[in-house]
């Protein structure tokens, strides 16, 4: 869907971007992750094409990318806003347009828009007259009015209450499944790692990582697991198929967290601490994206 | 074309629906005309509202006594009391002034509670004047009959040689109409200007610009802005000039249908037959003031009304384009309006010290270097070139000024939209000339 290759981007001597690649597949949603001014707003301007790459090239679909794209694509930029003034129909009317929607077919999407998110009677409100989560909605609305294939969304749910975000998240995830490519850009990296099929992660105008969200946990799985179980205190010896790293007791109930050893599996553990008590808890310790990046960041230090 | 096609409606249509435009619509020629009409009115009228001056005289010569004439709003009126007699009575009373003329005509003087007016004080003088070389020639023989036919009452027409044969040149209407297009044209490139400086702004500080040029380039929507609004000015003066011609076409009327006679005589003094008759006037006067009204009328009827309008047009679009493409430089530079301060004097000293000039120097020196200068260069010749556009300039400099215009709106709208499109997306950045120049440089 989008290949972005050896892209170089500097401003005044700062590279805000250094020899980034990466490739989004189509129909999968992507988190683009990274700290703030690890370059994420860069590359996303570069794919809208609001600047240009000092080098490097996107292709977009296989084409390379055109102004004939940007009908294509559906933005939603950190930095968002509407026009105060201006009524909200008539505002989303004004986008749809410019995003190459005829007159009549504007209308009738964004009238569908507005009883779909419940503000249908706001048509002839001005924005500064709306509350936060309505103006939100709008924007929202002028962001998919035009069934983009792709759809940026820079940290799409700043600023929405937990009933809107949700509300969003679904209507994205709707969108996806119709066949939308979807990019979430965000540095709350944990915001969105359940969401994302495949992920990439900058730090300091380098990707460091890129990959399918599965692979790069199997990457960073450290055979870690979590125990709690109420009994007799454990105190394994040699045989155990395991090593406790960290443990706290409170009476009989404990609280274990283990390495297994190599060779064995995860039944292994619970087949050896069902003689001693009752297990209430049992799982995989994986790291998160989190974990992930600052082990990636301290490696590379 | 499609994309900018819808900016420029979208920036139109927000300000053609604004309250304040229609106010503003509606407001400046009742403004205007109301205006002109006081002043036409208090000038038609200023004798009769004055308050009439009554001015006792106390002539010790006895050559004036009965022969002043009473002019407009003065009032002459003779005692044979005593100069300290007649002082005590003017003193304590308005409008009542004391002429006191010693038999040897030497120091006359007039005496008043409140300072006698300079045209008051001239309009005697003259009558004293006339009065006293009458008497003298008549003194030295010379025959009344001789004497009255001897008065005359010359006016001195300027005319101008053209290939068109000969132009009435008379100067003072041309410098009314000089300066009121330039100060049109300059305070419409402030107006308009600082409107599409505001608009950038707007965009900026609500942050719908980035979603915006998601869509579209920004040249386009900078393109589009101020075409949007620059159409909103010619929609302004186009209904100013609409509103203007018709009310002053039903108070025209109204004012015809007020007295037809008067204005009827007015029209045959103003006949070359007219002029014979002043003539047999004895004494000097100043030309009827109803009479020079309809000259100047007829000055106005000769101004080229077409040549004028289209050249004002043409140099209140592109003097606008290239001073608002400057003003959305500025915009976009900072975060909000009261940061437009320090980029706001290259922009507004260029314009004030042309105007200034204009009214003052190149009005009254149409040709001279300086002028010509002023009204080649672009950022100067809007307002320049208006001024000397009514004393005839050669066409080749005209076509020059105006190709100049052109191809300064090209550059300034080429500078600015590289610096633009960095601008809008700078945020909480202080912005320097440094900064502004760093911008350009980037690449795409």
């Amino acid at each position: 869907m989008l290949s972005i290759r050896h892209i170089v981007k500097e401003y005044d001597k700062y590279r805000a971007l250094d020899d980034v690649s990466m490739e989004v597949e189509k129909g999968s949603i992507f988190g683009l992750l990274g700290p703030n001014g690890a370059g994420k707003t860069s590359l996303i301007r570069i794919i809208n094409q609001i600047t240009a790459p000092d080098s490097g090239e996107i292709f977009f679909n296989g084409e390379r990318l055109n102004q004939s794209h940007i009908e294509r694509i559906g933005y939603l930029p950190e930095e968002r806003g509407l026009y105060k003034k201006m009524q909200i129909g008539e505002q989303i009317m004004y986008m749809a347009r410019l995003k190459g929607l005829s007159n009549d077919e504007a209308k009738r999407r964004i009238k569908t828009w507005f009883v779909k998110l419940g503000i249908e009677s706001w048509w002839n409100k001005k924005v500064e007259e709306l509350s936060k989560g309505m103006q939100q909605k709008a924007q929202f609305i002028a962001t998919v009015i035009h069934e983009p294939e792709l759809l940026i969304l820079d940290e799409p749910f700043s600023g929405f209450d937990p009933v809107n975000a949700e509300v969003i998240k679904d209507e994205i995830l709707e969108l996806n499944k119709k066949g939308a490519t979807i990019i979430f850009s965000t540095h709350r990296m944990e915001s969105v790692e359940e969401l994302c099929d495949s992920i990439a992660l900058l730090n300091k105008s380098h990707k460091i990582l890129e990959g399918r969200v599965k692979d790069i946990k199997n990457t960073y799985r450290s055979n870690s697991y979590l125990l709690e179980y109420s009994g007799s205190n454990a105190e394994p010896n040699g045989n155990a198929p395991f090593t406790i790293t960290e443990t706290s007791s409170n009476g009989d109930e404990h609280h274990l967290k283990l390495k297994l050893n190599s060779g064995a599996n995860s039944n292994d553990i619970l087949s050896y601490f069902i003689t001693k008590g009752h297990i209430s808890r049992f799982e995989e310790l994986i790291p998160t994206m989190n974990d992930i990046f600052i082990d990636k960041v301290n490696k590379m230090n | 074309m499609n994309k900018v096609f819808l900016i420029i409606r979208r920036e139109y249509l927000s300000r053609v629906k604004k309250k304040s435009f229609i106010v503003m619509t509606f407001v400046v020629p009742i403004l205007v005309i109301g205006m002109y009409g006081t002043m036409g009115y208090l000038m038609a009228k200023s004798d009769e509202l004055g308050d009439a001056k009554n001015v006792t005289v106390v002539d010790e010569n006895g050559m004036f006594r009965n022969n002043l004439k009473n002019v407009s709003n003065i009032k002459f009126s003779y005692t044979d009391e005593t100069y300290d007699k007649a002082k005590a009575k003017v003193t304590d009373k308005e409008n009542a002034y004391l002429l006191h003329i010693p038999a040897s005509l030497e120091n006359v003087e007039i005496l008043s509670e409140k300072k006698a007016g300079a045209s008051m004080v001239s309009s005697i003088e003259d009558q004293m004047n006339n009065l006293v070389k009458n008497h003298k020639l008549v003194a030295a023989g010379i025959d009344t009959a001789v004497l009255r036919k001897a008065q005359s009452h010359l006016e001195i027409n300027a005319k101008q040689i053209t290939a068109e044969g000969e132009k009435d040149a008379d100067t003072l209407v041309a410098y009314g109409v000089a300066f009121l297009c330039a100060f049109l044209v300059y305070m419409s490139l402030f107006i308009y200007g600082a409107q599409v400086m505001r608009g950038v702004i707007e965009e900026k500080t609500s942050r719908v610009i980035e979603v915006i040029i998601s869509s579209v380039k920004p040249f386009q929507l900078m393109l589009g802005k101020i075409i949007g609004i620059g159409m909103v000015g010619l929609t302004q003066f186009l209904l100013w000039i609409i509103l203007t011609i018709t009310l002053t076409g039903v108070a025209g009327t109204m004012v015809m249908k007020g007295n037809p006679a008067q204005v009827q005589q007015t029209m045959m003094q103003a006949s070359p037959a007219g002029a014979n008759s002043a003539v047999a006037q004895s004494t000097l006067q100043k030309p009827d003031k109803q009479d020079m009204k309809v000259k100047i009328m007829q000055k106005i009827q000769q101004i080229n009304v077409t040549k004028t309008v289209l050249t004002f047009l043409f140099y209140f679009l592109f003097g606008y384009f290239i001073y608002s493409a400057v003003f959305a430089i500025v915009g976009s530079a900072v975060d909000n309006e009261t940061e437009t301060q320090q980029f706001m004097l290259p922009i507004t000293l260029p314009l004030i010290f042309t105007f200034i000039l204009s009214i003052s120097f190149v009005i009254n020196n149409p040709d001279s270097p300086l002028s010509v200068w002023l009204s080649l260069i672009p950022f100067t010749s809007p307002v320049a070139m208006m001024v000397r556009l009514q004393f005839d300039v050669p066409a080749w400099q005209l076509a020059l000024s105006m190709g100049l215009l052109l191809a300064g709106f090209v550059f300034t709208t080429w500078v600015a939209a590289r610096i633009y499109r960095v601008g809008i997306l700078m945020y909480g950045k202080k912005a320097s000339y440094r900064e502004l120049v760093k911008w350009f440089f980037y690449k795409e």
